[in-house]
This record gives structure tokens, sequence and C-alpha cells, in this order.
């Protein structure tokens, strides 16, 4: 439990919050962050490709925003590598637009909705999810 | 509502930003600690990291009144509606969707929005995730719309 944050994590958590209400306050849009990125790809044609992508360039700058002001790094060390990590990420794009949401979509939006449909998204996710660290730490 | 277009875009980035310092502030930047939640097996042992069930509350927390009010209102402030899902039924693809989603998210402990922060490490690793997820999205919509 050294790792364990429950009070950054529940201010980190409030702010992803606070985005998503910035989002359909002005935009009326769930801050889905699948549905914004794969919006932008072919088949495309879809309006707002400007708004979408800065939404984006926002949460790339966000972490050097973050270095600058409180001094310290930013590096996230990949958990998965080579052909594994390449495989996990075709599968979150894939599973995320063909379920229609990821994490932030179903998980933080759909579940303050009140959504069914994002539950049962949530629970699917979250209990493969598991299953998968399970069967890759433990099995 | 093309004339909203610089609002939208200034606002979009604003929420981008939030988000990801949210991300960062929360550890879900952070692939080694989503995957220290994800492991349930580590919990005989201590090892378990419940803070994602604590973003998860914050966020929620907040969410849950803005998202009960907001769409009261008459109109956004920068669009001419409220957009949002109205999707109820549970198909198959609502299943078999986050199925494959979670199987990549516990392989690699990165979801859309971390895979992105990800990128302001500059690493290649993290390239080459966001390029494949890319993939995948566009691979989906094809298969969609066919």
């Amino acid at each position: 439990m050294d790792h364990f944050t429950p009070l950054s994590s529940l201010l980190g958590g409030a702010m992803i919050g606070a985005a998503a209400l910035l989002l359909l306050a002005g935009a009326g849009r769930i801050a889905g962050i699948s549905g914004i990125a794969a919006r932008l790809l072919p088949p495309g044609g879809v309006a707002d490709a400007l708004p979408r992508f800065l939404f984006l360039l926002g949460l790339v700058l966000a972490p050097l925003l973050y270095a600058a002001a409180t001094g310290r790094g930013f590096a996230p060390v990949m958990q998965a590598h080579g052909p594994l990590l390449l495989l996990a990420g075709l599968l979150v794009g894939f599973g995320a637009v063909w379920g229609n949401g990821c994490t932030s979509g179903h998980g933080v939006c759909g579940l303050s909705r009140l959504s069914v449909r994002s539950l049962v998204a949530t629970v699917v996710f979250m209990a493969a999810g598991f299953l998968t660290v399970w069967v890759m730490r433990h099995v | 509502m093309s004339e909203n277009l610089f609002s939208r875009s200034l606002l979009h980035l604003a929420a981008g930003l939030l988000f990801g310092l949210g991300l960062v502030v929360s550890g879900m930047a952070d692939p080694g600690k989503v995957l220290g939640f994800l492991d349930l097996g580590a919990i005989p042992s201590g090892g378990w990291d419940p803070s994602l069930a604590f973003v998860m509350g914050g966020a929620i927390a907040v969410g849950l009144p803005g998202f009960r009010l907001i769409p009261r209102w008459n109109r956004p402030w920068f669009a001419a509606k409220f957009e949002l899902p109205t999707r109820r039924d549970i198909d198959s693809r609502i299943l078999l969707g986050p199925s494959i989603f979670g199987v990549g998210w516990g392989l690699a402990g990165l979801c859309p929005g971390p895979a992105f922060t990800a990128l302001a490490g500059g690493s290649g690793a993290a390239l080459g995730f966001v390029l494949a997820m890319l993939l995948g999205m566009a691979l989906a919509r094809w298969l969609a719309a066919r």
C-alpha cells in the first residue's frame, strides 16, 4: 500500500470531473477521449475538427505545464514493451470505438449521467482489466 | 454556429489541459499506478493500490450534480444545443467493445487519456502505443461503417 494516494487521486479526479463539466457547459458534449480522437480519423467529415484537436493538444501539453509549475519531471514508465505494447494500443483503440466509449466517456461521464449502458460498459472493461492483469502477473 | 468556433476551440483547449492535469495529479498518467489498481492479486500481499477508485469517486462527485443540472439549460455557452447520448439498449457491441478495450488496458495500463498525456514524456514507446491505438480506432470506425 506504499503507493496509495487517496488525497491527490481524489483531487485529480475532481479536476477530471470539472473538465468534463466545462466541455458540457460550453460545447454541450461528453468528454469522451476515444470519441474525440476517433472522430478526427477517416472516414472523417465530422464537424469541429479544430476544437477536437485542441482538446487532445491540451492533454499532451498538460504534463509539460505541470512539470514547469512544480519542477518535477514527467516520464511515465511503460509497463508493456515492443509488440505487446502495440497490440495493447490496437485493442484499446478498437475496443473503445466498438463499445462507443472508454474510461472517460463511459466511466466518468456515463456514470455521472447515471447511464445503465455506461455502467455495463464500465463493469465489463474493469472486469476484463482485472482478469488480464491476473493472467499476466499471477498465472 | 461558426461564429462560436473560436470560443469552442479555446474551451476545448482549456478542458483538455484541465483533464490532463487531473490525470497527472491523480497519478493516472502513470501506467504502473493504473496496473497497481487492476492487480487484485496483490491484495493478499498488501500491494494493491486502490487509488483509481478514488479518482473515479472524485470525478463522479463533481460530475453527478453537473450532469443533472447543466443539460437543463436552454443551450450550452458556445453551441446551438446539447448533444448527449440517448441510447439505452444493451447490444452486443456494448459488451464486446469494453471486453476488448479492457484487455488492452490491462496489458499496458494505458487508456486513451493517459496515452495522450504519455506523449509529453517524449518516448518512442508512447508514440507507438498512440499510433497503434489510432489505427485500432480507425479500423473499428471502418468496420462499423460497412
